[in-house]
């Protein structure tokens, strides 16, 4: 993480939003600026002993001086949101931000916006200042089932029929081919979602053509392809071999076990924590988006920071060269 | 009285249309490095002139279509502030971007919104109107980086008495001091009125007039839009022929017309034209008010600039807060007054204390 200042705040109130994500409601101790749709909010957390820290995008300005997030209790995380799901009203928090890392352009000709699951959060807060905007746009938000569906009421009294609707349960799938086409030259899309929901995305925008940086999305690297497990890292050149816990990143077990690394983004994005595979028994789940699909495939590096091994171990080099 | 900072959320003079093409432009606007440049379209794009990367200003690199392209590591940028492209790498990190700010080409002149860009209306731009319009017509320029707090110059055109002393011999005059004035304000606006009835003409304008032997008339009406915007109708005409009236016919009419855009805090561009509504097509009047008013080492704007300059050296030597103030001063104090509301109005924490109206807490 970047060097952070650490605010305090209290927990407001809180409301469960479907079975397992709850709004919370956050009040800094002092009145913080409205944020721009896409900000995020840092949360000191506590995971087991150890403290750590999470961030939840933001789901409106808090123009009114309140932070909303909104947070899906993760039977697979790594504890954050278990401890945030624990929180009772009154609770004091620390927090940091909000930053912005998926700022929203505006005056763009058009905008897709496609949420999947718990990540209508930042899409929420987009759909909303676009509304104002007076700009064209859609949301599409993907959902299991009805009851898994978060904001979706209210924002509908607010948007109408610019939301629309896919729910697993009814088997309507998004046709993000079909809603990229639709969109006008130069317009922009905005996603946020599961891994496979972003990956599909990227493919689509690519096959069609549009420029790169016209499809916006946010990594936490907090999903991959498959669910975190337990696995083992082999580095032959240093003679070590060393576990990473499933709630805990392949970068921070290499560097608790005293393996100099160097890293910034932690979110997958800048290829700073990068190792070099020399052997995967295991597969390698990747996901950052530093790599380009074809680099993936490849399986010759991964990024550290959020990159986890499923079924099997791995064995890489480091930069290390000092032995 | 100059340490409350300037509002973000506002339309400021950043260039005069001309002065931008296809070259990198830099420029210090509101604390902020800005680069401008014309798109192949025509219009005007301004981003923060600092790369994602290593902070090199962009206006030392290079234009590549519309896109910039930073001359350290070739980073690439495109007229919104994304990042289009990366070396050595076959994606693009999704956070790498500049700042845009929206920009709108009007009255001649480039302007910039500072602030939120979401509140950039571009009907908001301050009434400039008498730059571009007819009948009006002349030719100014730009003190860029004058050494002064932007409010002092707002300070220096709210308050004219200075004319007396600072021009005398051109347009100064002691009928201005005699004089009583008058001061009105709206939201927006603050007015400054003065009428000299009856008297001789100072050099400049009995020059203009060309009637001599008449007395005449005088006139100055002088209109803030804040947060920095003057433009000040000035001119004089016949004694007794309905000028205060209406009936301009027997005078000359002119407008001094600044756009003040804070650079640091003790520093600003100053863009400046004067426009008048005789002899219009007169080319080398336009040329000689042009250079009477900053290249011949008298002219009316480079005195006020070294008075400007000279006073905001006094304060940072000896800050002696705040000023005293006097009752030719009204204007400008309603003009900060305005100011700081604007400001208090952009940050909800000043608002709760603050002793105006309780305003921006819940504006939306
Ligand atoms: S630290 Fe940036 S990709 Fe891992
Ligand atoms: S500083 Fe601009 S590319 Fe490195
Ligand atoms: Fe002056």
């Amino acid at each position: 993480m970047a060097p952070t200042d650490w605010l305090p705040a209290r927990l407001r109130a809180t409301r469960a939003l479907t079975p397992d994500i709850r709004l919370l409601e956050i009040e800094p101790s002092s009145r913080a600026a409205p944020a721009p749709p896409g900000s995020h909010l840092g949360v000191a957390v506590m995971i087991g002993e150890r403290p750590d820290t999470r961030s939840y995008s933001l789901i409106d300005s808090g123009v009114d001086g309140v932070y909303r997030i909104a947070v899906k209790r993760l039977p697979d995380s790594r504890g954050g949101s278990a401890y945030m799901h624990g929180l009772e009203p009154g609770a004091r928090l620390s927090i940091s931000g909000p930053r912005n890392h998926f700022g929203l352009t505006l005056g763009r000709p058009g905008y897709l916006l496609v949420a999947g699951g718990i990540g209508i959060t930042p899409l929420h807060a987009m759909a909303l200042a676009l509304h104002q905007a007076g700009a064209p746009f859609r949301l599409l938000y993907a959902a299991r089932t009805r009851q898994d569906l978060a904001l979706a009421d209210s924002l509908q009294a607010r948007i109408g029929d610019r939301l629309e609707v896919f729910l697993d349960e009814e088997k309507r799938r998004i046709d993000l081919a079909g809603a990229i086409a639709d969109l006008a030259p130069g317009a922009e899309a905005y996603i946020c979602g599961p891994f496979g929901m972003m990956e599909a995305a990227r493919r689509a925008w690519a096959e069609a053509g549009r420029p790169p940086q016209g499809l916006r999305f946010e990594t936490f690297g907090t999903g991959g392809r498959h669910a975190a497990e337990p696995f083992t890292v082999r580095i032959p050149r240093l003679s070590r071999e060393i576990e990473v816990p499933r709630n805990q990143t392949m970068l921070e077990a290499l560097e608790a076990a005293g393996i100099g690394m160097i890293h910034d983004c932690r979110r997958g994005e800048c290829g700073l924590c990068t190792v070099k595979i020399l052997e995967a028994d295991g597969t390698v789940d990747h996901r950052d988006v530093f790599f380009s699909e074809a680099q993936k495939a490849t399986n010759a590096q991964l990024c550290t920071c959020v990159s986890r091994v499923v079924g099997g171990g791995i064995t890489i080099d480091t930069a290390d060269r000092a032995g | 009285m100059s340490d409350k900072g300037f509002p973000l959320n506002a339309w400021y003079a950043a260039a005069w249309d001309h002065e931008i093409g296809r070259a990198l432009t830099p420029r210090r606007i509101c604390d902020k490095d800005v680069v401008l440049y014309r798109r192949t379209d025509g219009a005007v794009a301004a981003l923060e002139d600092a790369c994602w990367h290593r902070l090199m200003p962009l206006s030392l690199g290079h234009l590549r279509g519309d896109q910039v392209m930073c001359g350290y590591h070739g980073l690439v940028f495109d007229a919104t502030g994304r990042c289009t492209f990366m070396p050595a790498q076959e994606t693009i990190n999704p956070s790498a971007c500049v700042r845009a700010f929206p920009a709108v080409e009007r009255y001649r002149l480039i302007w910039l919104w500072m602030g939120d860009p979401a509140l950039a209306d571009p009907d908001l731009v301050p009434d400039f109107h008498w730059n571009s319009d007819a009948p009006w017509v002349g030719e100014g320029g730009t003190f860029y980086s004058l050494k002064c707090n932007y409010r002092l110059v707002i300070d220096n055109l709210m308050d004219l008495t200075h004319e007396t002393y600072v021009h005398a011999g051109s347009i100064g005059d002691d009928a201005i001091t005699r004089s009583p004035f008058e001061v009105t304000h709206t939201d927006t606006c603050v007015t400054v009125e003065r009428w000299m009835e009856n008297i001789e003409p100072p050099p400049f304008w009995a020059r203009n007039l060309g009637k001599p032997g008449h007395h005449v008339d005088r006139w100055q009406i002088i209109r803030f839009e804040a947060p920095t915007v003057v433009a000040g109708d000035v001119g004089v005409a016949i004694t007794g022929t309905g000028a205060r009236q209406g009936d301009r016919s027997q005078g000359v009419n002119g407008f001094f017309l600044a756009a003040i855009t804070p650079e640091t805090a003790t520093s600003c561009h100053y863009f400046w034209n004067f426009v008048r509504s005789w002899r219009t097509d007169d080319e080398e009047l336009t040329k000689s008010l042009n250079r009477a008013h900053v290249n011949d080492g008298k002219g009316v704007y480079d005195q006020d600039h070294d008075v400007l300059e000279a006073q905001q050296r006094a304060i940072d030597r000896q800050p002696r807060q705040p000023f005293y103030n006097l009752n030719i001063d009204a204007g400008s104090l309603w003009a900060h007054r305005l100011i700081d509301g604007m400001i208090a109005r952009e940050s909800p924490s000043e608002t709760r204390t603050s002793e105006t109206k309780p305003v921006g807490v819940a504006a939306e």
